[in-house]
This record gives structure tokens, sequence and C-alpha cells, in this order.
């Protein structure tokens, strides 16, 4: 049925067209910008002469991320904390959620109300950065010598990186995500994976894991993205003194606020420069920049499809 | 609960004079007993699933509830013992009232601003963000070509999983100023371009403040606009996805009768598609103001502060600090609790609220 397009239509049609496009651009140039600094020269970027394409192109910024030890250092223990934390995460909501999806378990509706109550209130970040900082005591007694230093920033003999791993990155809308798919799941073929003798685990393992495939990559890939990215209590518990246990985003705002001029002027006295004169300090921290945002870029196009698919399964709950 | 009498479990033997369990009772201890075993045979042959549980609780236990018990200290003497304010002595609501009335510039003054200050940016985020990605799923449903809608997908929901850091630290260099040199970023030339050297946008570009931040990021005037412009930029293509997904589950029948019953497409999106995503749009507004004073601490922190762990003010900080930057800037940690605690209890109702209004108006319920 073939029909003339109305003049309102038509209208509308490039209306959309045109502000879908302009805002995507709007979406893609502030990366642009970042990669086009990191590759322009001292000159151009501190007289703001970077615009969309790299000005005096040059690779020293990168040169210098990659022979900068506490680059790697910060790149590892975000790579660390993104995998150890991720694993970690999506162990305990897994079996959660699966219990939780159980009509037979008892106190159901208690258990639900324990995790959804977090998502109501919160103790505020005041009482949760005490609580960090007791349960860093915690470990350094635990797992090594007790902590020295004052009682507010402790200079710990333990890698902090652990406590992030263990005590941070919980989010209950995702253990509500994987219960409402493993809830979807048919009774059918639980039972008949019973009647062949499957114990609980295989249950688990073999029938509703397979079949929440999208749901699960979903929450791995939010709660991967939320430890790469996280930054807030990492940089609460480590400060600016445990260096050694800094994720890249840590590393990434120090560096802005102590050696670049974007907030306030550089402070050669306070933070002497420790590397190359002419090295420009902006195309450094949009070199770190790119570095960070580089893995998750690379991932992202062939997860996209999932998350879209697993959100709306999951989103709201009739 | 029904009241229990002695009579009701008990006979009295009219001539010993001696008490005796009555044989009701017995049927009613029986019955309980078979529920404990019950009970108990449900653990017993279901321990697995119960160990199941324990990972998850054990970490919400430790990482969320604890915290809480920490907020206990509100209702002590801060002064009684500095270091541990949790075992000072009983206080009442002394330390709200000080944070309310009488804590002088410190601290009510602050607080009630920064309390103003999660409202009002909250409120734009809702006037702005909440009808912005319905518009977004509205436009993607005009492309009909499969591939430039995934591309312009792909882009849009890209800001979304940047981290808050870069995000900032764009943000800074696009709108801001250069501290040293005075150069503007790029938008703010794009500004300063459209409004005038002499406006006082462009006035406020130009700014260098060596102490508190140069440029728009760091005005008082300014820090709301770019906040909601950033807002808008990070989440509005990824929220267009719920509204995006209910547009495309409209039947393609619905369509049809509206053609045969000669609707052009501009009436087939009045008559058709708003209607049947009008409850997700409602369920969606119900969500939006559930979490409205969950305002993005982290990223107005990195806008508004300085200097790591010890966050020093900067200028924009009257219209940026919310209720948990100034708490987190705060030395005593009691009265901070007792702003936060408010700010927190509040959301809280406004959850709860919106969660019984949505299921009094559209039989959803949230949770």
């Amino acid at each position: 049925m073939k029909r003339k397009m109305e003049v309102s239509e038509l209208i509308f049609k490039i209306v959309a067209y045109f502000f879908l496009i302009v805002f995507a651009l709007m979406c893609v140039y502030p990366f642009i910008y970042a990669i086009s600094s990191a590759f322009s020269s001292q000159a151009a970027n501190s007289n703001g002469e970077v615009v969309l394409w790299p000005v005096e192109p040059t690779i020293d910024a990168f040169a210098w991320a990659f022979t900068n030890s506490q680059f790697w250092i910060s790149y590892s223990n975000t790579i660390f904390m993104t995998f150890l934390g991720t694993i970690w995460s999506l162990f305990y909501s897994i079996l959660g959620a699966y219990a939780l999806s159980k009509k037979r378990i008892m106190g159901r509706r208690g258990w639900n109300f324990f995790l959804v109550f977090t998502m109501w209130f919160s103790a505020g970040v005041v009482a949760t950065y005490a609580n960090y900082r007791d349960t860093a005591n915690i470990f350094a007694a635990i797992f090594g010598t007790a902590g020295e230093g004052s009682t507010t920033l402790p200079m710990y003999s333990i890698d902090l990186k652990w406590v992030v791993v263990i005590a941070m990155g919980m989010n209950a809308t995702n253990i509500i995500l994987l219960r409402n798919a493993f809830e979807g799941v048919p009774a059918e073929i639980e039972e008949a994976a019973r009647i062949d003798g499957a114990t609980e685990m295989q249950v688990l393992t073999k029938v509703y894991l397979p079949m929440s495939k999208a749901t699960i990559a979903t929450v791995a890939l939010f709660f991967g993205i939320s430890r790469w990215n996280g930054y807030f209590w990492a940089m609460r518990i480590m400060g600016t003194q445990q260096q050694y246990s800094w994720p890249v985003q840590v590393y990434l705002r120090n560096f802005i606020e102590s050696y670049t001029s974007f907030i306030t002027p550089y402070d050669v006295e306070a933070n002497p420069w420790p590397y190359d004169s002419t090295l420009s300090m902006e195309g450094c921290a949009y070199a770190i920049v790119v570095c960070s945002v580089i893995p998750i870029l690379i991932i992202y196009p062939f997860i996209q499809k999932y998350f879209a698919k697993g959100v709306n399964m999951g989103g709201v709950k009739e | 609960m029904f009241k229990l009498k002695c009579d009701d479990f008990l006979t009295k033997d009219e001539e010993t004079g001696a008490y005796t369990m009555s044989p009701d009772q017995q049927v009613r201890d029986e019955v309980e007993k078979t529920r404990w075993k019950e009970i108990a045979f449900k653990l017993v042959t279901d321990w697995r699933l119960y160990l199941m549980l324990v990972p998850m609780l054990f970490v919400y236990f430790f990482w969320r509830y604890l915290p809480m018990t920490e907020l206990t200290a509100v209702f002590k003497d801060y002064y009684s013992n500095t270091a541990d304010p949790a075992s000072g002595a009983w206080y009442g609501l002394e330390n709200f009232i000080t944070v309310y009335f009488t804590g002088g510039q410190q601290y009510t003054t602050e607080f009630w601003m920064s309390f103003r200050n999660t409202f009002i940016l909250a409120f734009y985020g809702l006037l702005f963000g909440f009808p912005f990605p319905i518009i977004l799923a509205l436009f993607f449903n005009e492309i009909r070509s499969n591939v430039v809608r995934s591309i312009v997908q792909v882009c849009v929901y890209l800001p979304k999983f940047m981290s808050i850091v870069v995000i900032s630290t764009l943000a800074i260099t696009l709108f801001g100023t250069n501290s040293s040199t005075g150069a503007q970023g790029v938008v703010a030339q794009l500004l300063t371009a459209i409004c005038g050297e002499n406006s006082s946008l462009g006035q406020i570009a130009g700014n260098i403040d060596a102490a508190n931040g140069s440029g728009l990021v760091y005005s008082t005037r300014y820090f709301r606009a770019i906040y909601i412009v950033t807002d808008l930029w990070e989440h509005a293509g990824y929220d267009s996805i719920v509204f995006f997904a209910a547009i495309i589950a409209v039947s393609p029948t619905s369509y049809e009768a509206a053609q045969i019953d000669g609707a052009g497409k501009m009436q087939q999106m009045r008559y058709v598609v708003i209607p049947s995503i009008l409850s997700t749009v409602v369920i969606m507004l119900i969500m939006k103001i559930g979490s409205l004073l969950n305002v993005s601490y982290e990223k107005i922190f990195l806008f508004s502060t300085t200097g790591g762990g010890e966050a020093a003010p900067m200028g924009n900080y009257e219209t940026a600090y919310v209720v948990s930057v100034w708490a987190n800037a705060q030395s005593n940690s009691v009265y901070a609790m007792a702003g936060e605690m408010t700010n927190n209890l509040l959301g809280m109702i406004l959850v709860i609220g919106a969660n019984i209004v949505s299921r009094k108006a559209t039989d959803v319920s949230l949770y």
C-alpha cells in the first residue's frame, strides 16, 4: 500500500533525522576531541587550538604513558579489580538470585525486602566511609600488619585493592534482573532435570545459567563497567597516598588536579613535573583518558545487543 | 491476635484443685510440633538453597546494613567522645536541631543551601531529563533503515558507559577555561561567539580565578546548566531504550487499522503510538520521581571540589553542593550524618510514596 507522504510527516522525518544525527555527533565528539588532544603538540594543547583533528601531530603523550610506571601500576590495578570484582559480584548475585527465584524458599518476602531496602535507603557518604575504613582496618589486621599513620587516612600494609574487590560494587537492581530472568525459566525443564537426578547446583549450572545467557551477559557487563569506572570509594579509602593501589580513574583525576591547568593553575612548587619538560600535560592527561576508555570501546559494540535485550526483559516487573 | 486465657489450655480439676492440660491444647501442641518439624524438614531438604543465599546476605549485611548502624551516632553526644561518637551519651535530637536551626553559617546555612541545591538539580533533571528520552525514542521510530538506526544508537548509548572521571574531565575542558593560559574550551568558545564577548556569559567564560577555578564550569551561575546538559548527554540515549522497546512492541495491526480509518502518519503517532506507550511513560515517571533525591553526588564531587580526600570547595559550590558532597566536606561527622540522614529519609519516603501511587493508579508495583 504505497501512499503519498504528507507534508507534516515529511517535516517530522527531516526533524527526526537532523536531530538524531546532531545528537549522535554530540555524543561522539568529546571522545574524538580527547583522541585529537592526546595526539597534539604541547603548544597546540596549552593554547586551546585543538578543535577536531590533531594539531601538529605527535605520539609523545602515548610514549610517555607507556613508559610511565605509575600508569601501568594503575592500569593493572584496574584490570585486577574489574576481573576479580566482576567474578565476585556475579558469584554471590547469581547464587542469591537463584535462591530468591524459588517460590518454595521460606521467608522469601523477607529476603527480598532485605535486598530492596538498600535501594530505598542508604546510610550516606559519611557513615559508609567510616564502614569502609573499618573494613580496611579489619583486612589489615587479618592479612597484614595493622595500619600506621593517622586514623583518617592510614597507610595500610595491605593492598586496598582487595577492599575494593570484596566490599564495593553492590547492585540490588542487577540481582533483581537475574532473579526475574530465573523466574522466567519454565518449571517443566527444571522438573525434567530433577527426575534425571540433577542436584540443586546442577540445576543451576546446567539449566538456569544456559537459559538466561542474555541477562547474565548484561549483568556481567554492568558489573564489569561499574568496576572499571569505579572512582569515588576507591579514592576515598586510598586518598592521595596509596598510589600503589590506585585504579586508573583515581590516577587520572589525581594527575589532572596535580599537573594540568584545567581546574586551577598548575602549581610547579607543590607538584614539580617529574617528566620530560617538552611533554604537554593536557596531552598526557588525554592519553590516560584514551587508554582508559579503549577497552570499553572495543567490547561495547559486541555486547550492545545483549544489554538492550536484558534491560527490556528485567526492566519493569508487572 | 487473639488473647489466650488460662481456661483455654488448662482444665481445673474441681475436686483436687489441680490443673491439667486440656485435650484441645494437646492437639494444638501437636500441630505446633509438626509445624516446627515441617520447617526443620524444609531446611534439611533445601539446605543448599539457603546456603546459596549466604554470600549475598553476608555482603549486604556488612557493607550496606552495618553502615546504617553507624548512624546511631547522630543521636549521641559528639563532644563527649569525638574519636568515637557512637559511644557517647544519648543526646536525643540535639544534633538535628543544631544542623537545622542553630548551627550558624558553617552547618545550618550550608546545609539548607545544599538541601535546596539537591532539590533544584533534581527538579531540573526531571524536567529536562524525562521527556528527552521519549522524544529520542519517537525519533528512532522514524528511521526505517536498520543500519542507520543501529549506528545512531551505538553512538548515543556510548556516554552511559564512560567513567564519571572521564566525563567530568571532558566537560571541564570543553566548557571550561584553562586557568594558566586562559584558553577556552571548544564549547565555551562557541557559546562566547554566540552570546558575544561582553555578555555576562562571555565575561564569566573569560574569568580566570586561580584559587577557585576558572570559566563557566566553576561559576555559580552556569554550573546548573552544565550539569543538566552533561546529564542529558550521559543518560538520554540509554534511557530511551525502554521507550523504544515499548514503541516497537505496538502491534502492526493497530497501524493498519488506523490506516484503513484514514489516519496519516502524524495521526497514527497521536492516536496509536502515544496511547500505547503511555503506561510505560507513567511507570518510568513514577520511578524517576522515586529516585528524585539520588542526585549523582560523584559527578558533583568531581565538578565542585579538588584535592582528593580533603575536598576543597571550588567557586561554584553555592549552586553545586548537594547534601552528600556537603556532608563529605564536614569535619564534624555527626552533623554531616544528621544532614545526610534527613535527605536519605526524604528520598525513601518519596520512593515508597511513588510505589503506593503507582500501585493505586496503574496496578503496577515496582518492588
